[in-house]
């Protein structure tokens, strides 16, 4: 799948495969707006964006994309009840500071939510703990423990646990293992946990 | 607007342009206004800038601020030291592109650069009109404009575009006359003031109002409140800066001195841009025109006139696309922000 000239990271595409065409969509955290580009183009989809870095909504203003520039987490409240039929948050739940309280707000305003996360259970993250003693660095997880944006740790096991404690349910999941600059993977099904770098959920209310 | 003026560092620019003047609502067909007074002749002075396509949808509107005029752009003659007040942003190639647009500003009625206002000649007594001008609304000047649009063969225009109170005559385009407008950019601008922007328009009228000379707005035959006025100016400027941007434009500096000169001169560098910033604007605006438009900025309540209270309702007509620039808390005055009720009505977006 193509976002403009690029293959869409393999994350994406799968969190586009699941979304069905006509639906309204808000993509939280949206970047420069490549999964919202693609699937308004090629999915008829009816979407919107939130993104808190300036220059990244000028790239979605560009692309004719409608994009606010804000705190997801602020702005998400504003938005009625069941306003979309898919509330996605990719890659961004790691930086979240309540977690809780912005997956109740998602599925105030949405239908469903799609959250995407790397995965902190990867066997090579455990590798690099057990093994060096250093906190892990990765692909999914480049930085420094003194400069990451990312405040929260997550596995597949924990999510799991979490959509559950917080009183929602997993509709749909995939664990994918990804290379070549994350934009081409599989879904991985056997020891996920350990060998997925990715996890992708959909989750709806009970 | 010179505070905006800049010269194009590659000197391109529309070039030379000209004032045009639209004349309409003559008695007995004179404009009905708001507060139902009415008013007629009402004349439009406006500037265009690029060709208007054939199919005639390429059209844009500007709509300027309290001190603004129609000259947005380029230059009146050769010899002018200065372009229009937006020449930075529209022109050949720049962020408006008037290759590629048929772009338009008229100035509002009430104001003093050309339009109809306290300062214009009220036909019926040969004299200015001063306080005997009604009290025009932002509605009034958009109601205005559109008379304006039609006569220059304009059915729906590309967008309506402008800043602080162009932002709330955006605002009212979209939602007095929603099929005419395609979209919208209103900048750094509200529904409606706070207290404290009334607050401080109020200030600043009665610093006009208690000038000796205003006259009760009968001066144009004698001395004008220019204290008065440049008074009013200088609350202005203040609220367009925070207090952290004035801690770094200004601070404690002195201007040209090393110490305190134990007297009522300027000696703080702040003193003497607000002095000088006053100064200026005397020089080139009428002190009832500052009330009549702090005035129409004031009463303006988009909720209020077009939602019966509820802004989603108010925006639920409206067919334009948005893009929404807002400043970061600029000066001391917080903004009621349309984008939460634009949201809220499902309208297009982005800000």
């Amino acid at each position: 799948m193509k976002s403009g000239n690029n293959l869409m990271r393999y994350d994406l595409q799968i969190i586009a495969s699941w979304i069905e065409p006509g639906s309204q969509v808000i993509d939280l955290g949206c970047g420069e707006g490549d999964l919202l580009q693609y699937l308004i183009t090629q999915k008829g989809v009816q979407g919107t964006g939130i993104e808190h870095n300036e220059e990244k909504v000028a790239h979605c203003i560009e692309k004719g994309l409608s994009v606010l520039k804000g705190d997801i987490n602020e702005e998400v409240h504003d938005y009625p009840e069941q306003r979309f039929d898919y509330v996605i948050l990719s890659q961004t739940l790691q930086q979240v500071y309540e977690p809780a309280v912005l997956i109740r707000a998602m599925l105030r305003i949405g239908r469903k939510g799609i959250v995407s996360f790397p995965n902190f259970s990867h066997w090579d993250i455990r590798r690099q703990v057990f093994f060096t003693g250093f906190a892990p660095i990765s692909r999914q997880l480049p930085y420094q423990w003194y400069d990451t944006p990312n405040i929260r740790v997550i596995t597949l096991k924990d999510f799991r646990k979490f959509v559950h404690e917080v009183g929602f349910k997993i509709l749909k999941e995939a664990a994918i293992n990804t290379h070549s600059q994350d934009r081409y993977g599989k879904i991985v099904r056997f020891l996920a946990n350990a060998r997925a770098t990715y996890g992708i959920f959909m989750i709806g209310k009970v | 607007m010179s505070e905006y003026i800049e010269h194009d560092r590659d000197r391109v620019s529309v070039g030379i342009v000209s004032k045009k003047f639209f004349t309409f609502a003559e008695p007995p067909s004179a404009m009905r206004l708001e507060s139902d007074a009415r008013l007629g002749p009402v004349t439009i002075a406006y500037e265009t800038y690029g060709a208007l396509a054939p199919d005639r949808r390429n059209a844009i509107l500007v709509l300027h601020a309290l001190s603004g005029d129609s000259h947005v752009a380029g230059y009146y003659s050769a010899e002018d030291e200065k372009p229009g007040w937006w020449d930075c942003m529209v022109g050949p190639g720049k962020g408006i592109d008037t290759e590629k647009f048929f772009v338009i500003c008229s100035n509002i009625i009430g104001s003093c650069m050309g339009s109809t206002g306290p300062s214009s000649i009220n036909p019926a007594t040969g004299r200015a009109y001063g306080l005997d001008f009604p009290v025009v609304t932002i509605g009034d000047m958009v109601a205005a404009q559109k008379a304006l649009i039609e006569h220059l063969g304009i059915e729906r225009l590309l967008c309506v575009v402008g800043g602080s109170i162009g932002g709330m005559q955006v605002l009212e385009w979209c939602v007095r006359y929603p099929e005419t407008v395609a979209s919208a950019i209103p900048l750094a601008t509200t529904m409606r003031h706070s207290a404290l922007a009334i607050a401080f328009n109020e200030v600043a009228r009665q610093s006009i109002m208690a000038d000796p000379n205003w006259n009760q707005g009968d001066y144009y035959s004698g001395a004008h409140p220019a204290l008065g006025l440049a008074v009013a100016r200088m609350i202005g400027h203040i609220t367009y800066l925070s207090d952290e941007s004035m801690r770094l434009k200004f601070g404690r500096r002195l201007q040209d001195k090393s110490d305190f000169s134990f007297n009522f001169d300027a000696d703080f560098q702040v003193e003497s841009y607000l002095r000088y910033q006053g100064r200026k604007f005397v020089e080139r605006f009428d002190a009832n025109s500052f009330l009549y438009i702090t005035k129409a900025a004031d009463y303006y309540d988009l909720i209020k006139l077009h939602g019966g209270g509820s802004a989603v309702r108010a925006f639920s007509r409206v067919r334009a696309k948005f893009l929404v620039i807002s400043l970061p808390r600029t000066g001391s005055i917080r903004p009621i922000r349309p984008v939460t009720s634009l949201r809220r009505s499902r309208r297009t977006v982005s800000m």
